[in-house]
């Protein structure tokens, strides 16, 4: 995975609630083998309308056609666990996600494609929402900046690695290898085994 | 210490505790299916991975196979592209497969307990986020995504952060049990926390009315804990579930030594506290259908179709999300809910498609005809379902009154495979998620139990099925 810079970007801002990931990548393409090509299914039944682009539809919308930060309100991600959603996300060319909270499976899957999902409060979501100008978010220092805002965010210092790094989850796990032999070899020893 | 039932289960698959809430946990079982594995194998391939426990993973295609004739080849042909990896992979990699032709086929949450690869006291995960089905057997089981997948088959470990405990406690009577449904308590839980009310928490259902349900009902709720955002939801095991299991195929050849274990152990302590706790009262709740575009937005079948002031009760992005739900599902507020006309009906996926749910399905139907305008349908969650309805005569039943008798498989649940709605079609549906568009785009879908579906089916609109004569 590609190492997580900092980025200076304009705000995608999609406003609404409980975005499930059945909006995010319509069932009709879950059916591709691959990881890439998923961008432009984005938010597909939403973003066309018999194959032509909605005027009304935000990432329609040529102004933030270079954006790489998604501005979302409250559980975004809800729903399927279907990965293809970051995938889209991802390939489409987000790289950041703001919103107040997400569901706990989309929120995993995005470190795991190199996307840096944050959490903040209300008032600080209200404030991006109002904002129109560029924000840089620095990874390293935990910070959404602009001229009007600036702002810290919280992350499990886990997924902060893991992207900063572009670090490959299995090889870690696989470092602790004797753990899991010596997991596994009590089990096969006891009693009462189930795997 | 005073333990939860998930607390203990969690502590004793701990392989490293990193000490910073996450934790690597060991996977019992992991199940795998067609749509979310494909990049996993790829990545496996690509880094020279194997497949660290190939006696512990099972395969089966469900999603997006065809649930008409099987003898006929896929019509669909990146459906077929996805069935065909799913084969290769598992050949590859030495997994065993329950493919389309398999007795054993079935959707994964439904054949997962039917086979008895489902244990009490085991750590379950697929790629699937209604993997917290499993949890009716006190098994601690939770959905994953694709990296996850590759993640379990690679280390046959799972690294995660632990979630809070909530406790949710079903208690008091409900007058008729075959009228007021394990979907209609599940709804009721789902309407009155809301569909994050679970986020970063293992649910533990508890309480009479949950030790009175039968292992089926007990997955049909366990089922849609994710629809009420947790990440997990867990039922203690009692003599139920370890009847249900004895016998299956897969349980270890020491069953009995593992009952006795599991009822001393897999219970939660009686002083042990949870972060979070709600009740609901079974006796007090009516049959249950939703009206809008998420679980959440559901009412009593005696109730209207609300305003969405009255939904949102003063929050204004959610009642931002009614007006858009109302227009999208083409309904009025006010509206009596026995007044909406239904198009289709769809009895099947993996909350209720067992055969207590066919059963109780088919008393509605018995003798009866569906309304003349309806589409309906029944798709049974296994082949092994399938056939043990048959036995019974159950398909007759059916078929004489109307309906589609399929092929087992997700099928318009998700829509995936060829059943789905057409745009602006209104179907009453036994499954778990009324987003936009998941049966089909432009498609309708209210949430209701099997027997709501069926009466539904007979009436051409919704009935409140209380006023029927089941027996
Ligand atoms: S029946 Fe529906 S919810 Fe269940 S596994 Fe299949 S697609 Fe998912």
């Amino acid at each position: 995975m590609e190492p997580f810079t900092t980025i200076k970007s304009i705000v995608t801002p999609l406003d609404k609630v409980n975005v499930d990931t059945d909006q995010i990548i319509p069932k009709q393409f879950l059916k591709l083998i691959q990881k890439t090509g998923f961008g432009q299914y984005l938010f597909y039944d939403w973003r066309y309308e018999g194959g032509v682009p909605r005027k009304d539809f935000v990432l329609n919308d040529l102004r933030y056609k270079n954006s790489k930060i998604l501005l979302v309100r409250d559980n975004f991600g809800c729903g399927s666990s279907r990965e293809h959603a970051a995938w889209a996300l991802s390939d489409f060319g987000f790289r950041a996600i703001i919103s107040t909270s997400f569901a706990d499976i989309f929120y995993n899957n995005c470190f795991k494609n190199g996307i840096l999902p944050i959490k903040v409060n209300e008032q600080v979501l209200c404030k991006l929402f109002e904002n129109e100008s560029e924000i840089e978010i620095n990874l390293g220092k935990q910070t959404i900046k602009n001229e009007n805002i600036d702002v810290s965010f919280y992350i499990e210092p886990h997924w902060k690695k893991v992207l900063l790094e572009g670090l490959d989850d299995i090889a870690l796990t696989l470092k602790h290898d004797d753990e899991i032999l010596k997991y596994e070899n009590a089990q096969r020893n006891s009693r009462i085994r189930v795997s | 210490m005073a333990k939860t039932l998930f607390e203990k289960i969690w502590d004793s698959h701990v392989v490293v505790d990193e000490r910073n809430g996450r934790s690597l946990l060991y996977v019992d079982r992991h199940l795998v299916h067609e749509v979310t594995s494909p990049q996993a194998f790829d990545g496996l391939r690509m880094n020279k991975r194997k497949v660290r426990r190939t006696d512990l993973t099972f395969a089966t295609m469900d999603h997006n196979v065809p649930t008409s004739n099987r003898s006929l080849p896929i019509v669909d042909q990146t459906s077929a592209v996805q069935i065909k990896t799913l084969e290769r992979n598992c050949k590859e990699f030495g997994i065993e497969l329950f493919d389309i032709n398999s007795p054993n086929q079935g959707i994964v949450h439904v054949i997962g307990p039917e086979l008895g690869i489902t244990l009490p006291g085991t750590t379950i995960v697929c790629g699937d986020s209604h993997t917290s089905t499993h949890g009716a057997f006190g098994a601690l089981a939770f959905g994953i995504g694709t990296s996850d997948v590759e993640h379990v088959l690679a280390t046959q470990c799972i690294l995660m952060e632990k979630p809070k405990t909530f406790e949710i406690n079903v208690v008091g009577k409900r007058k008729n049990p075959h009228t007021i449904t394990a979907k209609d308590i599940i709804l009721s839980i789902i309407r009155q926390i809301g569909t994050a009310g679970g986020t970063g928490t293992a649910f533990e259902y508890r309480g009479e009315t949950i030790s009175d349900l039968s292992m089926e009902q007990r997955m049909t709720i366990c089922n849609m804990s994710i629809e009420g955002g947790a990440r997990a939801g867990i039922i203690a095991p009692d003599e139920k579930t370890f009847d249900y299991l004895r016998g299956r195929r897969y349980v270890p050849k020491n069953y009995d030594e593992l009952v006795e274990y599991w009822k001393e152990n897999l219970k939660t302590d009686s002083n042990a506290r949870f972060d979070k706790s709600f009740t609901l009262r079974a006796d007090e709740i009516a049959p249950q259908v939703s009206w809008g575009t998420n679980p959440a937005m559901t009412v009593d079948v005696t109730g209207k179709v609300p305003f969405p002031e009255e939904y949102a009760k003063g929050n204004a992005e959610e009642q931002k999300a009614a007006v858009k739900a109302l227009q999208y599902m083409g309904l009025k507020s006010g509206t009596p809910i026995t007044d909406i006309e239904l198009d289709r009906i769809f009895i099947g996926s993996c909350t209720n498609s067992r055969l207590e749910d066919l059963i109780e399905a088919s008393k509605v139907v018995n003798g009866k005809k569906i309304s003349p305008k309806m589409r309906a349908m029944i798709v049974p969650g296994s082949q092994h379902v399938k056939k043990q309805a048959e036995e019974m005569g159950l398909d007759k039943i059916f078929k004489d009154a109307g309906f589609e008798w399929r092929e087992s498989g997700c099928s318009m649940c998700l829509g995936m495979n060829p059943d789905i709605l057409s745009a602006g079609e209104r179907c009453a549906s036994t499954s778990n998620r009324n987003f936009e568009g998941r049966q089909g785009a432009g498609g309708r879908t209210h949430l209701v139990s099997p027997v709501m579906a069926a009466a539904a089916a007979i009436y051409g609109h919704f009935v409140d099925v209380r006023e029927l004569d089941l027996n």
